[in-house]
């Protein structure tokens, strides 16, 4: 899932304090999932900009609204109702949801009220942890099921660098050597040989290095 | 001048704090009349947007009574009400509010003079602070409007 964080208060009331009508917009997947931008945090957040205002002697009014999927026309089409009553747009979905709607209304400023940080999984409750970088050529078959573009920190390929220690990694404490996970793992799944193949280099055009990425579904596209 | 009296909410879990304040009442011990309670089944099912929505409506401070550590009827109810007081005190800090405006309190049901205690004690910080900054706008308008 993408998981995201809100951004600081201050910045959020910096984009929309010259406006007077607001829709406050929320995603219903994964930035609901990581209790960033779904229904709950949207009606938090309408919450703390009204007593901002009042505080400021100013009534703004802020429609909430949280969307099925804001990265999805379809669904961003139901703000079509409201559009004309509002001066801005405030989106609490990731950076995929924001361009959305702002592509969609490009007669209204659209501002984002969460930073987007990657694509990571649950760990435990309260906690995500990035697992994945959509390098575009997934590597996990090989390695154990553990990434290494991902998790490792220097994104290496062939084992694990000088850094590592007692199985984590020089960069913090808490985290963890990406290659030692995989020899633990393969060593446990009796696929020791296929940590001595070497890897070459990857082509790093499939992870975007060769312009934004497409996928074109002839079988689905109307 | 006006004396300034704060509108103060609680919201006190029912197998704790709303059976403290019922012991305060068959002790007879007073406390102050700004304390508005409201009943909740565990602290753990009051969430952020309702102290936040109790301060958008005028309250001046917010509490939270539930169970002591350790103690809750569901387990860890009043742990999750004590992060999310945390949460909303980060939020009150972020728009410049004070942070003492809310707080959470643990005490056991037997413990009617401690609820007394925490509600007079917690209605003193609100007078120092004073009104909640809504109510100080509000009154400046209205103060500007006879003004003019």
């Amino acid at each position: 899932m993408i998981t995201a964080e809100q951004k600081p208060l201050n910045e959020i009331l910096d984009y929309i304090s010259p406006y007077d009508r607001i829709i406050l917009v929320g995603c219903n997947e994964c930035v609901t999932v990581c209790a960033a931008g779904g229904r709950k945090e949207v009606g938090l957040l309408a919450s703390a900009l009204h007593l901002n205002f009042l505080k400021h002697g100013r009534t703004v009014e802020i429609k909430e609204i949280t969307l099925e999927r804001q990265c999805d026309p379809e669904y961003a089409e139901e703000l079509v109702s409201e559009i004309d009553r509002t001066d801005a747009i405030l989106s609490m979905a990731c950076g995929c949801g924001v361009q959305t709607i702002a592509a969609r209304y490009n007669e209204k400023p659209v501002f984002p009220a969460v930073n987007t940080k990657f694509m990571g999984a649950s760990v435990s409750q309260g906690i995500w942890e990035e697992k994945c970088q959509g390098c575009g050529d997934c590597l996990l078959g090989i390695t154990g099921g553990i990434c290494p573009v991902a998790r490792c920190s220097k994104h290496l390929l062939n084992g694990p660098c000088g850094g590592t220690s007692k199985g984590m990694c020089e960069i913090a404490p808490d985290v963890d050597c990406a290659w030692c996970l995989i020899w633990e793992r393969l060593k446990a799944l009796g696929m020791e040989k296929r940590y001595e193949e070497i890897m070459e280099a990857k082509d790093f055009r499939a992870a975007g290095g060769g312009g934004p990425r497409r996928i074109i579904r002839k079988d689905l596209s109307l | 001048m006006k004396i300034f009296e704060p509108e103060i909410v609680a919201f006190c879990c029912h197998y704790c704090a709303y059976t403290a304040a019922d012991m305060a009442g068959s002790k007879r011990i007073s406390y102050p009349a700004n304390v508005k309670i409201i009943r909740v089944p565990c602290t753990g099912k009051v969430d952020a947007i309702h102290i936040m929505k109790a301060f958008e409506k005028g309250a001046d401070g917010v509490y939270v009574a539930g169970c002591l550590q350790g103690d809750c009827h569901f387990k860890n109810g009043n742990t999750r009400a004590k992060y999310r007081v945390e949460q909303v005190q980060i939020i009150l800090g972020d728009l410049g509010w004070e942070k003492q405006r809310v707080a959470m309190i643990n005490m056991s049901a037997g413990m009617g003079e401690r609820f007394a205690r925490t509600a007079l004690e917690f209605t003193q910080t609100i007078k120092q602070l004073g009104p909640s900054p809504i109510k100080i706008t509000h009154t400046d308008i209205n103060q500007q409007a006879i003004r003019f």
